[in-house]
């Protein structure tokens, strides 16, 4: 039987960003505790995560940072049940992209209901969450979740 | 000359040959290491191509995370220094699961640049070396670790997004997205290279684990340890030394966002459909002339999408296109006869090589159980990440 070959050995994730030392969650914390992103003057597009160069207007743009409002619907989702180390504890847990209102995709988790309440399209909002705990120095790392709205 | 790169007149047709091929069985393989498998490789394809170590000019060797995977850099001198071969000029080409396409683009560029006559182009992974947690690490960094991994996001959840949308978007069925990994398993089931040579049901697709929901076991190509290598050469070297050469008609590449969240569309890669029009425009041929592919099905979704960006079929009915068995052998256009990534296992660098190699096998007709009749013209395309690299290349007999 196939079982016994296939081993689930699989396509998951665990802890490339453990692997990365402090200074760099430290550095994202405003975008991440926030969702601070960036904008182009010059086209007004918005972008999450933040980009330095616009890349429609390239050097011709004019980034300034921006702040998302931190609403959205739902664009399409998966159920995780293969958790990367970290996340273990976790599963099985949504992991959504997320439409913002001001335009961009976002990848993150869909939080405070049962996986299979989620659905695309259902309206969302932003909430500050532990990501996962871990890391050389065992700190807890924090960022954006979604939740339904009602 | 197109904002892609190689395509004139002069570079069309009969210029570079695939002269020999080399392959290692695929799957776990404790008793090979790195620099075993690559050299195995290596030799049994300069044999086959009937030349000596002496006559190579060049190396190029895809290799995806040797760093992560084994502890090893400088993948370019040690594969040169394994072969004999010290002295030559020799590259590790990186694009994540797409290296090795990229290390067959790199050595046939360099014979049509006029540079060398003879060039071996390979690749290698040993993954099964590491705990599958650090194995998982340096597969994810082929995603966008900040923004996709950080959150949780996995592989097969990447693509998961992706067939959800697909599904959405077009109707497409979990039952159709399952019948690649049926097909891909019986046609792995008639190559002796194969991690799995066993064939699965539709029901052991469907009832296999969840992994990332659409998405389940039975949908995931494996971890797999295997090296390739095969050898190009100069038009005139080819019909000098070989009697069955197989030509590369094109060799493009294109590339999309690194994150999926930055694309247009979930349905569409456009790095692929890029690449693909690219070949078709040097090649000089179109969709309905390719004979036979192979495709990048790292999970079954990836094979609808790449069989609608080659256009076999049109953007969205890549499910119903597989559920008529226009891809199984004997259809319109037979995809993955090797088994693909989920038959034939994913040792990631060394996947674009062995795709490679199963086009040359079929345009020498020397594929036996899984031979396409008539096989004159073949296509590979090779996908990195979640789409952000695609690599396609186009093959001929005569
Ligand atoms: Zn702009």
């Amino acid at each position: 039987m196939w079982e016994d070959r296939v081993r689930p050995r699989l396509f998951t994730y665990t802890g490339g960003t453990k692997m990365k030392g402090l200074a760099s969650y430290w550095r994202l914390i405003p975008q991440r505790y926030n969702l601070i992103g960036t904008e182009c003057n010059h086209c007004k597009q918005k972008f999450f995560p933040p980009r330095k160069i616009c890349p429609t207007c390239r050097r011709h743009g004019e980034i300034k940072s921006y702040k998302f409002k931190g609403v959205g619907e739902i664009y399409s989702y998966t159920v995780i049940h293969a958790a990367p180390d970290g996340f273990e504890f976790q599963k099985p847990y949504a992991l959504g992209l997320i439409r913002l209102v001001e335009g961009p995709l976002v990848t993150a988790q869909i939080v405070d209901c049962k996986p299979d309440e989620v659905e695309v399209g259902k309206k969302v909002e932003m909430v500050f969450r532990k990501i996962f705990a871990g890391g050389k120095e065992g700190t807890i790392r924090y960022g954006y979740k979604f939740k339904l709205v009602d | 000359m197109s904002i892609l790169g190689i395509t004139n007149d002069k570079m069309t047709g009969k210029k570079v040959a695939i002269i020999g091929v080399g392959l290692t069985k695929f799957g776990e393989l404790w008793e090979k290491s790195y620099r075993d498998l690559i050299t195995e490789a290596g030799v049994k394809a300069i044999s086959d191509a009937g030349i000596d170590g002496i006559d190579v000019q060049e190396l190029f060797v895809g290799s995806m995370s040797p760093g992560l995977f084994a502890a090893q850099e400088h993948i370019g001198a040690l594969v040169a220094d394994y072969a004999g071969l010290t002295g030559i000029p020799a590259t590790r080409v990186e694009a994540a699961c797409a290296s090795g396409g990229l290390a067959l683009r790199q050595a046939y560029t360099s014979i049509m640049a006029g540079r060398n006559d003879i060039v071996v182009a390979g690749g290698v992974e040993k993954m099964t070396d590491v705990p599958t947690g650090l194995a998982m690490t340096a597969l994810m960094g082929a995603g966008d670790e900040e923004w996709e991994a950080f959150n949780g996001a996995t592989f097969p959840a990447l693509y998961a997004l992706m067939a959800r949308r697909h599904m959405m978007e077009y109707g497409t069925t979990i039952e159709q997205i399952s019948m690649v990994s049926v097909k891909n398993h019986a046609n792995a089931k008639h190559n002796e290279y194969a991690q799995f040579q066993f064939e699965v049901s539709l029901e052991d697709v469907l009832n296999s684990a969840k992994v990332a929901e659409p998405l389940r076991l039975l949908h995931c190509s494996p971890i797999t340890d295997g090296a390739a290598a095969v050898i190009l050469a100069s038009e005139k070297k080819a019909k000098e030394i070989c009697d069955n050469p197989v030509w590369i008609t094109a060799s493009a590449m294109a590339t999309d966002t690194l994150a999926l969240s930055d694309r247009k569309s979930l349905t569409q890669t456009n790095s692929a459909i890029l690449a693909a029009k690219d070949a078709y425009k040097q090649a000089g041929v179109g969709a309905k002339d390719i004979d036979f592919a192979e495709v990048h099905d790292c999970f079954a979704i990836a094979e609808l999408l790449a069989i609608e960006a080659l256009g076999f079929c049109k953007i969205g009915a890549g499910g119903k296109y597989t559920e008529d068995g226009h891809t199984k052998i004997g259809g319109e256009h037979p995809v993955n006869t090797s088994g693909g990534l989920k038959g034939k296992g994913h040792p990631v660098g060394t996947t674009g090589i062995a795709q490679a190699i199963e086009a040359t096998l079929q345009l020498r007709g020397t594929a036996g159980k899984r031979q396409v009749k008539d096989a004159n013209i073949g296509l590979t395309h090779n996908v990195g990440g979640s789409g952000a690299t695609a690599v396609v290349h186009i093959y001929r007999r005569d």
